[in-house]
């Protein structure tokens, strides 16, 4: 463990912290473009937080201790996954305290204590969004275990700094199981961020809520952990894309110059990135809660192919 | 005289619980002196043999020879690294139940208290005495005595009906399975007739007898733990018992099943063939994923935990299949994985599946109801039993930083790297297995959420839970007990994995000890940090450090006041507590997904009803699919057997005369 080590972890965070309600705004301001609307400004999300930061905390009487200490731990949670997840080096100081599977492990923390939030007050919208809710997560976290697995395997290793590396700084091959994880990485994170095909984050009608619904009962700075808690997870997510299926640029070494142009990078993948995001939900419409099955079994079949074609193509030989 | 070795203290102590056992039916009119003396007094002998055990780990093994029994057939006992660790999970845990149970015992409740501390205390000596026997006689004693024992607890509360019938089940399957055992003990001696494990260890059977023993082996122990399908008594044994029965039984009982497979097919069978533990893996995937689906399902909350013990004996024997494998191949480093992985899971699956069971215990007693549609709400009521169980349910959802993650995460590994294999088949499905556990461990989250968010949270859903009342002093001890272990069990990975390491080396010639103590005891890396590294004290405390960080800065920075109010629940005005989700509700749509899994049956409202009532009654196809039929075949073999009871003196003495006969016939010819 060096200085910099520690400097690039900082700033990771940092950055994170700083990056993900802007990565929001700009998800939904491509989304308003491509509708043909007025787009809202693009630092909107912070707008939206600070003013639920500014609010008094309404509480319902029969909200117990564990429904107040839920946004924090979430945040906390979400917090730490942006941390683990190389984005502008593999030389940080957390990449060996967890890897993939401890990432899935700590997304599902979160996700259970969100929906025991919303089981917590005892409203029927708020079990009717966390039996939803846990319903998307077993069917999305076998999916995105299998495509950590694949890369996994080509790699040989489960830490996300020793992927990073392999992908980043080898001959250009290219892998024809990646394209197929890629795919069913992208439904995932779909699925996970409570976008268009699956839930749909501008929604108001209660029925078909799913994040929104769980949700109901906070307000105030709980909320705005919450809302920040879930900008996070789609940085998170996003990074993990980038740093699954577009490694080139991370470096290894974690020196200010570096760091500079990695950051540089990292914000054009991310624009990008938002950008197809916007794209896949103006494009598609969403779906009864029980389509979600399908879209998410299809996901896992493409990672379970990912895994056949890499074992019957790639090695071996 | 010789000096008083470790094994001399093994055996006293379990001898001391049954010594407790017998003062407690002796005075059994005392209820003081059973609750608050004999129960914790039983509890600090599992403490005792916990500490004994930890010893005997890495000890040489020791043997000693009891006098008793038949004359010819002395009790032969021994004390290895692999009895070690199964008593010291028999002795921690018993610990955290016995004085539990100590104030969970009431007078008026099912069987007198006394012969209640007579027969859980004879179960913990022969559970003692299972893993010390070590030969067929003495082990057979001891596991007949066990299943004994636990039937009668299991019958406490015997005047119900479907309680009686439950525990004739549980019978049922558990002599079913002993007469496999005996018979695998049988092949593995041989025609010599010695049945001393020496003699079975000495004696190497050629051909097709080893497979005989171990498919015999497997179904009198899988019988015992669970395994698909021998199943169904569990979630029929566990809801019918007391709750530290059961939390003894899904805790304890089911992994001396695990020893005793374990022992047969490493220690006392020489070779292994890869395609026993392909047989082993495939069976365990299987009660895996069908035990995750039910627990689903249930509306009961012992049997969602019954179900759910289904689901983790099936993953402890997909680690045992994997080991087999490895070992079978000669790759002795990822056999010590996967069997590490296995072996922990065990540990941590009689920690958190006790809590649980405790747990359900307590409110059983606070609230006289079983049924997860009449609960809710309790965390404002039972605080402790609430947060305890929360630790529970995280451990037992296989999230980090407890302790059913670790064993998860070293299963996961051990699939990860398994190319290399001969057999090019398994090179290419072993990874594939990976997915299915993931799906598994997602799965129990599921149900996991279901059991907390329905029992503890929410509403009450009926008038009479707002006067449950907390667990007591002596039951909180218990279940803090338990909740510590889970704790620590997943913050110590390394620790764990350097005691496990005598083991591996017994059963498989290669120990993990060295990769896991290379980095510290905070940092988890079973093959190299390159490989795989995972550090729970890392991450347990960035979460404790960040979380009153954030509250800190959030609360300092805007000083909002905090409000209560109603309920908002978008504006609707009418709301009661029956408009929660119930357990049904929340099981729904996994009832949608899998349903060609379920025997369902389903009554719906008609119009015309005055009281229009719903039904849906999700059950075992197992029932209809095997032990129905079979249960037809062998009464109709009765009834054709019965026709020879005729019930006149005149025919049986025709019996006596023809079979005379016969007799005279066969010895002249």
């Amino acid at each position: 463990m060096n200085f910099y080590a520690l400097f690039a972890q900082l700033l990771e965070l940092v950055i994170a912290l700083i990056m993900a309600p802007i990565l929001n705004g700009w998800v939904n301001q491509c989304r308003a473009w491509l509708q043909n609307r007025s787009a809202p400004p693009l630092l909107q999300t912070y707008y939206t937080l600070s003013k639920l930061f500014h609010k008094d905390v309404l509480l319902a009487h029969n909200a117990s201790s564990l429904f107040r200490a839920a946004p924090y731990l979430i945040f906390s949670c979400m917090a730490l996954a942006s941390a683990i997840v190389p984005t502008l080096s593999t030389e940080l100081i957390f990449s060996p305290a967890a890897d993939a599977i401890a990432l899935v492990g700590l997304f599902a923390l979160a996700r259970v204590f969100i929906a025991l939030a919303g089981m917590d007050v005892g409203t029927s919208f708020g079990s009717l969004g966390s039996r939803r809710e846990m319903l998307i997560g077993f069917l999305a976290e076998p999916a995105l275990l299998m495509v950590f697995f694949t890369v996994s395997l080509i790699a040989q290793s489960t830490s996300l700094a020793t992927i990073v590396e392999t992908l980043a700084h080898r001959d250009f091959v290219i892998y024809p199981s990646l394209a197929f994880a890629g795919v069913a990485f992208t439904m995932v994170s779909l699925a996970e961020n409570a976008r268009v095909p699956i839930d749909n984050p501008t929604t108001h009608l209660e029925l078909t809520m799913v994040h929104e619904a769980m949700i109901l009962e906070y307000s105030g700075r709980h909320l705005a952990l919450i809302e920040w808690a879930a900008s996070l997870k789609l940085f998170a997510y996003s990074c993990l894309g980038i740093a699954l299926f577009f490694p080139f640029g991370i470096p290894s070494a974690a020196d200010p110059a570096a760091l500079a142009v990695a950051a540089a990078i990292l914000v054009v993948k991310l624009a990008l990135g938002g950008f197809v995001m916007a794209l896949i939900e103006t494009l598609s419409a969403k779906m009864r809660i029980f389509r979600v099955p399908e879209f998410l079994g299809t996901a896992f079949l493409l990672a379970v192919l990912a895994m056949l074609v890499h074992l019957l193509l790639e090695t071996g030989q | 005289m010789r000096e008083f070795l470790l094994i001399d203290w093994v055996l006293t102590t379990a001898l001391v619980w049954l010594l407790i056992g017998l003062i407690g039916v002796v005075f059994q009119h005392n209820f003081t002196l059973i609750s608050r003396v004999l129960f914790p007094l039983g509890a600090a002998f599992g403490l005792v043999l916990a500490v004994l055990a930890l010893n005997g780990i890495d000890g040489s093994p020791q043997v000693l020879v009891l006098p008793i029994g038949l004359p010819d057939l002395p009790f032969h006992l021994r004390l290895d690294a692999l009895s070690s660790f199964f008593l010291f999970l028999l002795g921690a845990t018993a610990a955290g139940i016995s004085i539990y149970a100590a104030g969970y015992i009431r007078k008026g409740e099912g069987t007198a208290p006394g012969l209640q501390c007579l027969l859980y205390h004879l179960f913990l000596t022969s559970m003692a005495f299972v893993m010390l026997a070590d030969d067929g006689y003495a082990f057979m004693v001891a596991w007949e005595t066990m299943a004994l024992s636990s039937f009668f607890l299991v019958t406490s509360e015997h005047r119900h009906a479907e309680i009686r019938r439950a525990g004739y089940l549980y019978l049922l399957v558990a002599h079913v399975g002993a007469v496999g055992i005996l018979l695998s003990f049988g092949v593995m001696a041989g025609s010599a007739g010695d049945y001393t494990f020496d003699a079975m260890r000495d004696f190497s059977t050629v051909g097709i007898w080893p497979t005989i023993a171990f498919l015999l082996a497997l179904f009198g122990f899988g019988a015992k733990a669970g395994l698909l399908p021998l199943h169904v008594w569990l979630p029929e044994a566990h809801p019918a018992a007391p709750s530290p029965v059961s939390a003894m039984m899904s805790g304890v009982m089911l992994k001396t099943a695990i020893y005793g497979l374990l022992r047969v097919s490493f220690d006392l069978l020489h070779a292994q063939l890869w395609w026993w533990g392909a047989l082993l893996l495939l069976l365990g995937l299987a009660s895996a994923i069908f035990g995750a689906i039910f627990s689903t399902v249930q509306t009961d909350m012992k049997r969602l935990l019954a179900y759910s013990s289904i689901e983790n004996i099936g993953l402890i024997f997909v680690g045992f299949g994997l080991t087999l494998i490895f070992k079978s191949f000669a790759m002795p480093q990822l056999a010590a994985l996967a069997l590490v992985a296995t072996l922990y899971h065990c540990l941590n699956h009689a920690f958190f599946k006790s809590l649980l069971f405790l747990c359900t215990g307590s409110v059983l007693h606070a609230t006289r109801e079983r049924n997860l549609g009449k609960l809710g709400g309790l965390i404002h009521r039972m605080p402790w039993v609430t947060w305890l169980a929360l630790v529970g349910v995280l451990a037992s959802a296989g999230l980090p930083p407890l302790n059913g993650f670790v064993s998860e995460w070293l299963l996961l590994q051990s699939f990860l790297f398994t190319s290399g294999l001969p057999q090019g088949y398994l090179n290419m499905l072993l990874p594939l297995v990976a997915g299915a556990i993931a799906l598994i461990a997602a799965l129990a989250g599921f149900a996991m959420v279901k059991f907390f968010g329905v029992v503890f949270l929410g509403q009450p859903r009926e008038e009479k839970l707002s006067q449950a009342h907390d667990a007591g002093r002596l039951e909180r001890i218990g279940l803090l007990w338990l909740g510590i272990g889970c704790l620590l069990l997943g913050l110590l990975p390394n620790v764990v994995i350097t005691l496990l390491d005598p083991v591996t080396r017994l059963l498989v010639g290669s120990g993990l000890s060295f990769a896991a103590s290379s980095h510290g005891w905070w940092l988890l890396a079973p093959i190299s940090e390159d490989r795989a590294s995972y550090s729970p004290a890392i991450f347990l405390g960035s979460i404790v450090v960040l979380m009153p960080l954030v509250y800190w800065v959030v609360n300092r920075s805007f000083r909002r006041r905090l409000k209560r109010v109603p309920p908002w629940d978008c504006g609707f005005p009418l709301q009661t507590s029956r408009m929660q989700d119930t357990a049904e509700g929340f099981g729904q749509p996994i009832r949608r997904i899998f349903s060609p899994f379920f025997k369902r049956t389903r009554e719906h409202p008609s119009p015309f009803d005055t009281q229009p009532r719903y039904r849906s009654l999700v059950e075992d196809p197992f029932w209809y699919w095997l032990y129905l039929p079979i249960a037809r075949i062998v009464g109709y073999g009765t009834r054709i057997i019965a026709f020879l009871q005729q019930g006149r003196i005149a025919i049986y003495l025709l019996y006596s005369f023809v079979t005379l006969l016969c007799l005279l016939v066969w010895t002249r010819g």
